[in-house]
């Protein structure tokens, strides 16, 4: 039986494989098959046998677009620090998108982070990726020894049970908001293009937070930082955080304490959200990533719903236009400076 | 030392005993506070259900979510508070608290603790935590998909850092004493094992122990030459899909390495938290200094930067290599074990699932 995922597997391995052959590219970016029940590994395919070990499903969290501007610099001829670069084209790299990786792919080009004319990108609409964690609430926190992808339904084998699930259902939030499922920008389409996905309401939870009061506001964002230990895989699995120095390493001055003291840990996560201010494509990859549970991605969705809501800019659609913080219209709403409390609505 | 056989109403009754003279720890959800540390995943118990949560025959497969290393490397750690007009401040966040007993502690988690005291022997902080801190174990009747103990030496009836270990026994269970507290402990409570169980006990041991031995990777990994794949290509592979986050390093119990800082403390009048020790009630007023130390991880760049900007393990490829080539070389190398202990956390958490099991096995596989 040819479901979704086994069409844009064997969609991907081919044209991941021919890039290779014919030697258009260099490398391909995609994913491997983990070690465990709803894991993939980040891949990278350098010839075309290793493009069959490329998979598509639904558990392929991570936002790849994260790995490109190293893998671009990866596949350059080497060279010294100072020499020039070489003469005609430097090599490109493959790479398969989705909606929110191709959006943060045109963020990239906006920062200058990667050169577009190098990467031949693989477009494809996601059906939204599982979270794993929702999985395992509906198991009851059982381990999941096994897991089948159908195109509806997950059947997972939980200590010796067998759950049917339905597939929407245990979807990660970001994606269950998500408008923008298809690739925005792709040189090759893989798989059934579908049509955006048209969330009801994209910004509910947002609104559910900001109808709290600020004292519950606190609370909650509290509770919901408490377990934080300080990894940083949220921070290292965005494409956004690229920073030489992160503000929590500079040491002069240092910005935050190095606790997991409730302080530092929340200073640490408004930084965050903040520098991913209009850039933010809501990937969900720093949620996916935390080892603790942590949905900080409901800071920067906040961020997303203010920069939509003030400005109408939505981050990624457009290769062509400034990103929103890094411009300035005279006619951008600024009453939030005047009136705190009625600011929030474009005026 | 002795062993013991209660039915699970005497164990529950036994367990509640303890609360009177420690702080009882146990497996959570939150972050548990103590007065020396915050403990993420662990927290104090009192009521009866949360101690039928770490009966042997009830405890979640596997290890918890954390370790129960933030109890002997708190995040952060006082190491010693001065004030700008010299006069002392309060005591050593670590002498402060009375005794801990922690309980639902795995085996292998529990053989973290030995495993780190050995570079930590002549710490005087490490040794304050791990002297007030009594452990209880709960035996392992199943492996999670990510449990390998008997890889790294140890086994699911391991009994190495605890003082107790608690086992499922014919209808009740067994209570082993493995340290001269662990005996006080069990006083004269419940009977020796009969003839019966000694001998299921006994047997259940040996058998484990066996395993164990065939599948420990320690000798095999001793023999090999791993510094001649110091260069070796796999460690490109393996660090391609990494993005240099501290999960591993900080889920993993044997992972210890620190830096340290100073932190200055504004003193705001009437806020509990006023005293730089943190232990509130100080009577000292003057702008204080607090020095931490707080976990740091080999897979961060700032690790090893150096002040003239250099930095030696300056790509990712040199980060990872140097994580497990610590954990299966130069630790064993220095003190005879693995610096791993098989819980798994790494896999399970890891972003982008990095399976130690793999590199072990490639390792050995690699000429």
């Amino acid at each position: 039986m040819n479901n979704v995922n086994d069409i844009i597997t064997q969609e991907l391995r081919a044209f991941a494989s021919s890039l290779l052959e014919s030697g258009e590219v260099s490398a391909f970016l995609g994913f491997a098959h983990g070690s465990l029940p709803m894991t993939t590994r980040p891949f990278v395919a350098k010839t075309p046998e290793d493009a069959q070990k490329l998979v598509w499903n639904s558990f392929c969290v991570l936002n790849l677009a994260n790995y490109l501007p190293a893998l671009l610099k990866s596949i350059e001829p080497p060279r010294g620090p100072k020499d020039p670069p070489p003469e005609g084209p430097l090599p490109k790299a493959g790479v398969i998108a989705t909606g929110c990786w191709s959006r943060n792919i045109v963020v990239q080009t906006q920062e200058n982070q990667v050169d577009r004319s190098r990467l031949v990108i693989a477009g494809v609409s996601s059906r939204g990726m599982v979270d794993r964690k929702k999985v395992l609430k509906a198991l009851d926190g059982k381990e999941i020894t096994k897991i089948e992808e159908k195109d509806h339904d997950l059947i997972v084998e939980a200590d010796g049970a067998i759950k049917e699930l339905n597939r929407w259902s245990v979807t990660r939030d970001n994606c269950q908001s998500c408008v923008h499922s298809s690739a925005v920008v792709f040189d090759h389409w893989i798989g059934p293009k579908l049509d955006d996905r048209q969330a009801p309401n994209r910004f509910k939870q947002i609104e559910d937070i900001e109808k709290m009061t600020a004292d519950e506001r606190w609370a909650w964002f509290s509770k919901e930082i408490e377990t934080c230990i300080r990894c940083y895989a949220c921070r290292n699995a965005c494409p956004l955080c690229y920073c030489e120095t992160c503000f929590v390493d500079d040491s002069n001055p240092q910005w935050v304490g190095k606790s997991i003291e409730k302080a530092d840990a929340a200073i640490f996560h408004l930084l965050r959200a903040f520098h991913c201010a209009g850039r933010c494509t809501d990937c969900g990859a720093c949620e996916s990533a935390c080892p603790m549970g942590i949905r900080m991605r409901l800071l920067t969705k906040k961020l997303e719903k203010d920069v939509f809501e003030l400005f109408g800019d939505e981050a990624g659609m457009d290769a062509s236009k400034p990103l929103t913080m890094t411009t300035y219209k005279l006619e951008d709403p600024q009453g939030f400076i005047f009136e705190p409390k009625h600011g929030q609505k474009k005026e | 030392m002795k062993t013991i056989f209660l039915n699970e109403k005497e164990l529950l009754a036994l367990l509640a005993s303890w609360c009177e003279t420690f702080d009882v720890y146990a497996p959570n959800d939150g972050k548990g506070e103590d007065a020396a540390c915050s403990v993420i995943g662990w927290g104090k118990i009192a009521s009866k259900e949360e101690f039928y949560g770490v009966l042997p025959d009830k405890i979640a497969k596997g290890v918890h979510k954390t370790s129960i290393k933030p109890f002997f490397f708190p995040q952060p750690e006082t190491l010693v508070t001065f004030t700008s007009d010299n006069k002392p401040c309060a005591p050593l966040a670590n002498t402060v608290g009375q005794k801990r007993l922690i309980l639902g502690v795995r085996p292998c988690d529990a053989r973290s603790v030995m495993l780190n005291a050995m570079p930590y022997r002549d710490d005087p902080y490490y040794q304050a935590n791990q002297n007030k801190t009594v452990l209880v174990g709960v035996g392992c009747n199943e492996k999670a998909i990510t449990c390998f103990c008997e890889k790294t030496g140890g086994s699911p009836l391991g009994t190495d850092g605890l003082d107790i270990l608690i086992t499922t026994l014919g209808t009740g269970f067994a209570l082993e004493a493995l340290t001269n507290q662990g005996d006080e402990l069990l006083g004269s409570q419940g009977a020796a094992l009969d003839e019966a169980l000694l001998a299921e006990f006994t047997k259940r041991r040996e058998s484990f122990a066996a395993d164990a031995q065939k599948a420990n990777s320690t000798p095999s990994l001793k023999g090999k030459d791993l510094m001649s794949l110091y260069q070796s290509k796999i460690w490109q592979d393996l660090s391609q899909s990494c993005i240099n986050c501290g999960a591993c390093t900080f889920l993993c119990p044997t992972c210890y390495c620190f830096d340290i800082q100073d932190e200055a403390i504004r003193k705001d009048k009437g806020s509990s938290n006023a005293c730089a020790c943190g232990t509130g009630g100080c009577a000292c007023d003057a702008p204080s200094v607090r020095r931490i130390r707080y976990w740091d991880s080999c897979m961060f760049p700032l690790f090893t930067k150096h002040a003239s900007g250099h930095n030696p393990r300056g790509t990712k490829e040199h980060r990872v290599r140097n994580r497990f080539m610590h954990k299966l070389k130069y630790f064993p190398d220095r003190f005879g074990a693995l610096s791993c202990v098989g819980c798994g956390r790494c896999i399970r958490e890891c972003p982008v699932n990095i399976d130690i099991r793999e590199v072990m096995t490639t390792l050995l596989a690699v000429d």
